[in-house]
């Protein structure tokens, strides 16, 4: 079974969006790899012939009525925005610094 | 303590109706209630004062008028995980990326409550995302068992059942992803269930893990559990996965288990779901409840699930995966916490410094173990074979339910245990949810019902039924529930301790 690197933390992390300080990548690291070692028990049904199941309810193509109804004013769609400028949300910039 | 307090649900609707009490004085004792409590047991992360006073006071104008009422459950007060939507008021499920965030809209549960005529009284504390086993990881702080305040109260619909236990609420809503209404259920003495996968909307219900979240009701009585479920539950177009079938006939259900005749129900005991792990005081109680169901005229027979031992590593791994894409949603950008936003740093940038400082260690632990599975060169070693063993799973329940019509297990291994004592230890918090885990895996429906004390502490038993069955595991638990508060001189739960009242 791979073992989980502090270099593997740091990757999966940068992948999720999520800032890891060096203690975390410590912590994370020994987690994961005890957490992956157990669930890593379902391996043994890898090369068995059993189709997957992704969902308990085998619903396919629900479709919605096409119908008009309201949706969400800009105010409201708004109002919860770390940010606002003009009636739009206003993010921070999208390229790096070296882009 | 008011007596209002410690009726049951079905009794308060009753009053009400009968102007034997109003819904505003009902409101009103449990408020106090939680004035007075809930410093000690934090159940609560919003007390939604007076919308529940205006709504109590709705309900008494209808009964007044001589207006029908608007559900056998008009003017009782519920307590609210604070996972679900409600216009009004925070929705923070329990994280500081949600904190102070007003949804724009109600989950489709909550407005089925609020045109029930049920009196919202606030919102419940939970793990993170509804990611644990103790209440512990809610970036809120802990809620405390009202059984010992030292020990948790199960998770991650802690802050529900122990408002149920705490007397500040007689019904509660949870959600249940692997056992998050039915273990805070069983080690709080209260009733918790989880639906049929499918038949209780998930519109406004944040998302944890999407094939898996269901909500449910949790009560101190099994009537009142069953009358809350045909409240919320019903064919939702607002949910893709909503089932469009009846809402199975949990009340009728109930009525008839309560005379206390389980003659030609077979009920199967999962042998797997026993012996190391489990607590000696569990396990006397489990077996002393099957010998209470047998008494009642049930055939037991035992049943091997081989598979259900591959159930929690499955979990892990597809539970995770959901979650790692669900969450990609909090990103800074429309809603919730934004951090670094100065200027200097990139979106990006600013997505990783807020998810960093937003999302506490389980959830940043799980988004990233779902990241890993999800991984080229590990997919089908994982995740794909999690989803092998979700087949394998829902043909043991087949072959079981061929068999018998209700399968049982103790809900949890272990009572409550103390707070702190598995915050450090990842895979002994997951192992609370071993015999739950399955009927998330498979859909069915599963409840946890209170089944005696160990060392003064609630034990609970499971009772799994088919999927759209609802109603069997309800029969059994009522009958079984009237049997145990005829042997034990009343109800498990007004065995729980005073707790200490501030003015």
């Amino acid at each position: 079974m791979p073992s989980i690197s502090r270099a593997e933390v740091a990757h999966l992390a940068r992948l999720a969006r999520l800032a890891v300080t060096e203690e975390e990548l410590d912590l994370f690291a020994g987690q994961l790899d005890q957490i992956v070692a157990a669930v890593a028990q379902v391996g043994q049904v890898a090369d068995q012939d059993i189709p997957p199941t992704s969902h308990a309810v085998p619903l396919t193509n629900v479709f919605r009525r096409d119908q008009v109804r309201p949706g969400l004013t800009q105010r409201q769609a708004l109002a919860s925005a770390p940010a606002a400028e003009d009636g739009r949300f206003r993010v921070p910039r999208i390229l790096g610094e070296e882009a | 303590m008011s007596e209002l307090t410690r009726l049951t649900a079905a009794e308060i609707a009753v009053k009400v109706q009968a102007r034997e009490v109003s819904a505003v004085e009902v409101a009103q004792a449990h408020l106090d209630r939680i004035a007075a409590v809930d410093h000690a047991v934090h159940a609560f992360l919003h007390v939604d004062t007076e919308r529940a006073l205006a709504a109590a006071k709705a309900v008494d104008d209808d009964v007044a008028a001589g207006r029908p009422a608007a559900s056998p459950l008009a003017g009782v007060p519920l307590a609210l995980k604070d996972v679900l939507a409600m216009q009004g008021a925070p929705t923070t499920c329990g994280s500081k990326v949600l904190e102070n965030w007003q949804p724009p809209y109600d989950a489709t549960v909550t407005q089925r409550l609020l045109r029930a005529g049920v009196v919202v009284l606030g919102k419940t504390n939970m793990d993170e995302f509804a990611m644990g086993s103790s209440t512990e990881n809610s970036a809120f702080g802990p809620t405390r068992n009202p059984w010992d305040l030292d020990r948790i109260p199960g998770g991650s619909g802690g802050g529900s059942s122990a408002a149920l236990a705490a007397f500040e609420a007689p019904l509660a809503i949870g959600t249940d992803t692997g056992g998050s209404i039915r273990q805070p259920g069983s080690v709080t003495g209260t009733v918790g269930v989880k639906p049929t996968y499918g038949t209780v909307s998930r519109y406004g219900l944040v998302a944890f893990s999407s094939s898996l979240d269901q909500a449910g009701p949790c009560a101190r009585a099994v009537l009142d559990a069953a009358l809350l479920h045909e409240v919320i539950a019903g064919y939702d177009p607002l949910d893709s996965t909503s089932i469009d079938a009846p809402v199975p006939p949990v009340v009728a259900a109930v009525r008839e288990g309560a005379t206390g005749d389980l003659k030609g129900v077979r009920v199967g005991v999962v042998t797997e779901f026993a012996g190391d792990g489990y607590e000696p005081g569990v396990t006397a109680a489990f077996t002393a409840a099957i010998e209470q169901l047998r008494d009642l005229g049930a055939e037991i027979v035992e049943v091997s699930c081989p598979s259900f031992d591959l159930a929690l590593p499955a979990y892990y791994l597809i539970a995770p995966s959901e979650a790692s894409s669900n969450l990609a949603r909090f990103d800074a950008m429309r809603y919730g916490l934004r951090i670094g936003d100065d200027g200097t740093h990139s979106a990006e940038e600013v997505m990783s410094l807020t998810r960093a400082a937003g999302f506490g260690a389980e959830v940043k632990r799980r988004i990233m173990l779902g990241t890993y599975a999800l991984s080229a060169g590990y997919y089908d070693a994982y995740y794909g074979s999690a989803q092998k063993v979700r087949t394998l799973i829902m043909r043991d329940f087949d072959a079981a339910f061929a068999k018998v019509d209700v399968l049982v297990s103790p809900t949890t291994p272990t009572t409550a245990f103390k707070i702190g004592e598995r915050t450090a230890d990842p895979m002994a918090m997951y192992r609370a949810d071993l015999c739950t885990i399955p009927s998330n895996l498979a859909g069915n429906a599963a409840l946890s019902v209170p089944c005696g004390l160990s060392d003064g502490l609630p034990v609970g038993l499971q009772i799994m039924s088919p999927a759209l069955q609802d109603h069997r595991g309800y029969r059994v638990a009522a009958a079984y529930e009237a049997a145990r508060d005829a042997a034990q001189g009343g109800p498990l739960i007004h065995r729980v301790p005073e707790l200490e009242v501030s003015r």
